[in-house]
């Protein structure tokens, strides 16, 4: 017994770009992102160029997989907070195996540890019901820890970072970056499985409503594990692609990009709750980010004041966001 | 019997502290008094952000600009006491105290106004309090006043107490314990200490008692600010100096929060846990040290009990509520 | 006294008004307005247009603070005690004076009580009591009932109905949301009856007023409601029917003491119980949420232990809560909601195939004539469409057997009937459906057998014929067949009613 909204033929025009809006989520997302490119060139003509866009486009893609891993875990109403040390350790360990190893072994090496972290978070928060936030807090500590260790078994062999890596995170073939080759696909499967299978409803039903999901028989350990197997492989994989685009092995090399990496994902319209959103939103998200970054670049904003402006407009892009949707 | 219902976890908490501490002798004889002081000073920030951690997470909500909020005050002490008089941080004291009052009450009212849900307003604030921090001082700086400085050095004389048991009571101590109970004493005395429970526990039915929702939770968040303001002044004291880059102190916080017996989604729990829980925490850092344990493995041990604990007492609370 | 009221959306032009010393009935089927004109009285939502008068004095109520300044008080339909406070906080916090709550809590039938238990340990019917005894307590001059009853077992639900009545005597007023007319018969003065946001009509409670009620309610639809009502002669037979669930000493923890019955393929067999007589605990056990701590449960001749809601689901039982909130994703499609159970199993995570999918859920939606104009999100949907969706999706995968829990509490009449007449095809069809209500009459209206609980055995299984709300209510007390109960005055209008026609 609701309140009902009675259509009446005269909807004020506010009210009608609203719902417009909030059934087309990503409208406002992408005139946000069109505004943002305009400033950028009013503040320094030219800048939008070919070149600018693919460079834009390959510093988006790494921090959308990462958004990808966020996507996945805040639909059920989690969060993986362990994927930038899990793209790190990727990273580290693709470079300083890749010394001895060739290419592909060297990948594969790098992405075990990343299973090994998203089955032990999976296990923390789908079978012990562990609150995901500190379950990949605690396994991004350990695996932090872990990775320091290792350093200094490997202190002296050096780095190489595989060819392919580098071709793939930096190069540019007829304008477009490389990396599109890795990340098309992804999105796509990524799109894919949240629209179109039954893993990806279930993600949509589990953060909606556990006990409902739990009454038609769904094994929600099951869910969670592969879940979170799923992100932190895929946060392994962006790992691998950050390594290539850096090129330069480092501790702490994907961390600075996981709190913008939840930030995409919520300005795209996921909500931190579960059982809305998607990945298409979270892409344009991403590239939101991106841009903004190049912006206060060029505004030479100091690191603080840059930082302050960017907590602002999370936080203006969500409440914006909030309104729109509960207008509906 | 409802007596070891309701602290049956705190008890567990304090004679694992106990127990821990006496593995610490056996480990290392010669710990003493001394030892125990520089305990007392490594917990005495986290015992603050923990604090601030509680409040919020009681109410329903949770603070992850804690650390941040630490940052930005202890540098704002820090940059204006460098080179100032000593009486001058009697006034700068109140001031950053008052700061995180008023920043706290930010996040609350943001919370508020805009509806977003805290997690996502708090990380927002927590990228803005971390811009401001490093707007301030740029790096590593500043100064304290040297009474600031004292009050957690050495130990409380007391009169007729023999000085065997004096030793065993840091400066730090009394001021951790003083400072934590001005606050949060007369708060659960007052109906805003039952309303911060209530708008954890359930919202609607709070709202439905009568509870001014909006105005609990920005308090709520003022008084974590504050809690926050206070660790970020300890961090001055004990360092002597102001950073910009926040520690390590959001995942403590929350995961001694958990430890300490305060549900995640509000409504359960005091601040007794989470303080034995950080020192609990803390102890095991320090049996670690004393084992000559490579640092970095401390780390990952650290990291692995801190997890183990925190899926051991999900596991409790999931079989208790299966029953 | 008066309140009048102007427009919400859902409300055009509505007006109630209380005398001092009444008990007044606010009636309407689901999506008439009354939860708005419930959420305008207690502050939780604003009125656009219009006024609130009590005792003459307009007053603005913007919070419950507010309503409660002005005078009224309300108890809501869940209960709205803070779980994790004691039930002497919970008063400190709405500052209760605790000696008159005692007072009403010990008139109310309870007189064991602990103060000093957190509410959340409470059981849900005395929640509900002393969310009463609260509002009592605070000596309001309107107290605003909504669904008081709902939730409470024959025993409590009297002695409220009697404190309430004793209520207005003393010059305060009440109103009271009720869908059961015996309660609002036996209790009130007036009715004001509500539909499409409007006031109606205002009637006299008088014996046979409850037809023209039903009439004003529905406005045209009853013609309707009544040709669905199915009559207890036409019961089918089952005599040789298989037994698809056979139930023998099932226990659950405290609760469900020792448990036997049969549930055959091709019937619908109610169960009643007054409140906390172990009936949650045997669904509970029957759709594999909770382990039974002794017993059988055979399913089709085999034994079976059920450790997870999938065991049942895979032996073919599906469980359709009380509350719809506990089975729906609430801001999911009907279709996501319907086809849920399709990609519960591991080997089902992969694609969907959208076409079959979609004629099967269409297939469930139009059998179950769910309203799907606002099918985007489950939530945006009335409460009876709720329920039909989760209900829905056990069509869809063709489940044999349907334990429905209370599948009809608070859903307008139209779609109780709609659910009736569905329990019957289903059995019809050979399908077996286990059906606990709280409303006696229902029994007649759905079941072919009462299996009747008491004290967490089974006391009695009545044949359809005659399981009239007087046999049922006494054999839900305990009380052999034959015998002559007295059990005050919510049993003597029942049977009264059972006489008339």
């Amino acid at each position: 017994m609701s309140i009902i909204a009675t259509a009446s033929p005269t909807v004020p025009l506010g009210r009608r770009v609203k719902r417009f809006m909030g059934d087309y989520p990503l409208v406002p997302l992408l005139i946000l992102l069109v505004l943002l490119v305009v400033v950028l060139q009013i503040m320094q003509p030219g800048i939008v160029n070919q070149r600018w866009i693919a460079n834009t486009v390959k510093f988006a893609i790494p921090l959308a997989l990462l958004a990808g891993c966020q996507t996945m875990t805040m639909l059920t109403g989690g969060i993986d907070l362990s994927v930038g040390t899990v793209a790190t350790m990727a990273a580290f360990i693709v470079a300083t195996q890749g010394v001895d190893n060739p290419a592909p072994v060297a990948m594969l090496i790098a992405l075990i540890p990343a299973l090994l972290v998203g089955f032990a978070n999976g296990i923390g928060v789908g079978v012990f019901r562990v609150h995901p936030l500190i379950m990949t807090l605690g396994t991004s500590l350990i695996g932090v820890g872990c990775l320091q260790v290792y350093q200094r078994t490997v202190i002296g062999s050096g780095a190489k970072v595989p060819d392919f890596l580098i071709w793939l995170g930096t190069g540019v073939t007829w304008g477009f970056p490389n990396a599109l080759l890795l990340f098309i696909p992804v999105a796509a499967l990524l799109i894919f499985i949240q629209k179109r299978t039954g893993f990806g409803r279930l993600l949509y039903a589990v953060g909606d409503n556990e006990r409902a999901t739990r009454l038609s028989g769904v094994q929600y350990w099951q869910v969670i594990l592969a879940l979170y197997m799923f992100s932190s492989v895929l946060a392994g994989i962006m790992g691998l692609l950050y390594m290539g685009l850096i090129r330069a092995p480092s501790l702490s090399l994907a961390e600075p990009l996981v709190l913008p990496s939840v930030a995409a994902a919520v300005i795209g319209g996921t909500s931190i709750f579960g059982g809305r959103g998607g990945y298409t939103g979270t892409i344009v998200g991403a590239l939101i980010l991106t841009v903004l970054t190049t912006l206060l670049t060029i505004l030479q904003m100091p690191e603080g004041a840059r930082r302050i402006l960017f907590g602002a407009i999370v936080l203006l892009v969500t409440a914006a966001y909030l309104r729109i949707i509960e207008d509906r | 019997m409802r007596f070891l219902r309701q602290h049956g976890w705190v008890a567990g908490l304090f004679a694992l502290f106990v127990v821990l501490f006496i593995l610490t002798k056996i480990i290392q004889p010669g710990y003493g008094a001394g030892d125990f002081g520089s305990l007392v000073r490594a917990v005495l920030p986290y015992a603050f952000v923990v604090a601030a951690q509680t409040v919020v997470v009681i109410a329903g909500g949770i603070d992850l600009s804690v650390a941040s909020m630490m940052a930005l005050t202890s540098v704002t002490a820090a940059s204006m006491m460098a080179g100032a008089s000593e009486e001058y941080a009697l006034f700068v004291v109140p001031f950053v105290l008052a700061l995180g009052f008023a920043l706290g009450a930010l996040n609350g009212i943001l919370i508020v106004v805009t509806r977003v849900p805290d997690i996502v307003v708090t990380l927002a604030t927590l990228f803005m309090l971390q811009g401001a921090a490093l707007l301030v001082l740029g790096a590593p700086g500043g100064g304290a006043a040297e009474w600031l400085k004292n009050l957690i050095i050495g130990t409380v004389p007391l009169p007729g107490i023999p000085d065997g048991l004096t030793t065993w009571i840091p400066k730090a101590l009394v001021l951790m314990v003083v400072l934590l109970c001005i606050v949060w004493i007369p708060l659960m005395r007052s109906r805003l200490g039952l309303s911060i429970y209530a708008i954890g526990s359930n919202q609607l039915a709070a709202f439905r008692s009568g509870v001014p929702v909006a105005r609990t939770k920005i308090l709520a968040y003022a008084i974590a600010g504050l809690f926050g303001a206070m660790g970020g002044l300890s961090l001055t004291m004990s360092t002597g100096i102001g950073a910009p880059i926040p520690g390590p102190y959001l995942l403590a916080s929350v995961a001694a929060v958990v430890l300490g017996g305060v549900a995640l989604g509000g409504g359960k729990g005091g601040l007794l846990g989470p303080i034995v829980a950080v020192f609990v925490l803390r102890l095991v850092r320090t049996d670690l040290t004393l084992l000559a344990i490579d640092p970095n493995v401390t780390a990952i041990v650290e990291g692995t009990i801190m997890v183990a604990v925190v899926m051991f007492g999900a596991f409790i609370v999931m079989r208790s509520r299966s029953s | 006294m008066a309140k009048n009221y102007g427009a919400v959306a859902a409300l055009k032009n509505t007006s109630l008004s209380v005398l001092p010393g009444e008990v007044h009935a606010l009636m309407g089927a689901n999506g008439a307005g009354k939860s708005t004109l419930v959420k305008i009285l207690t502050g939780a939502i604003r009125h656009d247009r219009g006024t609130i008068l009590v005792r003459g004095k307009a007053h603005l109520v913007r919070s419950p603070a507010d309503a409660r300044r002005a005078g009224l008080v309300s108890v809501y339909q869940e209960p709205s005690l803070i779980p994790d406070l004691d039930v002497l906080a919970n008063l400190r916090l709405t500052q209760t004076p605790v000696e008159p709550f005692r007072n009403w809590v010990r008139e109310l039938g309870v007189p064991d009580l602990d103060m000093r238990d957190n509410a959340r340990d409470v059981p849900l019917a005395i929640q509900r009591v002393l969310d009463l005894a609260r509002a009592l307590a605070i000596e309001p001059d309107v107290l605003l009932l909504d669904e008081m009853t709902a939730a409470l077992p024959a025993n409590l639900a009297e002695r409220v109905l009697d404190v309430v009545k004793r209520q207005s005597r003393t010059g305060r007023s009440v109103i009271f949301i009720s869908h059961r007319f015996v309660e609002i018969s036996a209790l009130c003065d007036r009715a004001t009856v509500l539909r499409d946001g409007e006031t109606v009509g205002v009637v006299d409670i008088s014996p046979g007023v409850e037809e023209r009620i039903v009439e004003l309610m529905l406005g045209a639809k009853i013609e309707k409601a009544r040709a669905a009502q199915r009559q207890a002669t036409e019961a089918s037979a089952h005599g040789e029917a298989g037994t698809r669930i056979a139930v023998r000493n099932l226990r659950v923890g405290t609760k469900l003491q020792d448990v036997s019955f049969d549930l055959k393929d091709g019937e619908v067999a109610g169960v009643v119980a007054l409140e906390g007589q172990g009936q949650d605990e045997l669904f509970a056990a029957l759709a594999g949420s909770t382990k039974p701590s002794g017993g059988t449960i055979e399913v089709d001749g085999r034994q079976v232990r059920f450790s997870h809601p999938v065991d049942a689901v895979r032996a073919g039982i599906a469980y359709v809560p009380g509350d719809r909130s506990e089975a729906l994703a609430m801001q999911q499609s009907v279709r996501e909601n319907i086809a849920l159970p399709f990609s519960a199993a591991f080997r089902n995570w992969g694609p969907i195939r959208m076409g079959q999918e979609r004629a099967t859920v269409q297939s469930a939606i139009e059998r179950l004539q769910i309203d799907t104009r606002a099918q985007r999100e489950v939530q945006r949907l009335s409460g009876g469409n709720q329920q039909k969706v989760t209900i829905a999706r056990w069509i869809a995968v063709d489940a044999r057997t349907i334990l429905c829990f209370d599948p009809t509490r608070g859903i307008d009449v139209g779609t109780k009937q709609e659910i009736y007449k569905l329990l019957r095809q289903l059995a019809a069809q050979g399908k077996s459906v286990l059906f606990y209500t709280s409303e006696l009459e229902e029994i007649q209206l759905a079941c072919d057998r009462a299996i009747v609980i008491f004290g967490g055995k089974v006391v009695d299984i009545l044949p359809v014929e005659i399981a009239d709300e007087p046999a049922l209510t006494r054999a839900a007390y305990g009380l052999p067949r034959d015998a002559k109960a007295a059990v005050g005055i919510l049993a003597e209008t029942a049977s009264s009613e059972g006489a008339r026609p």
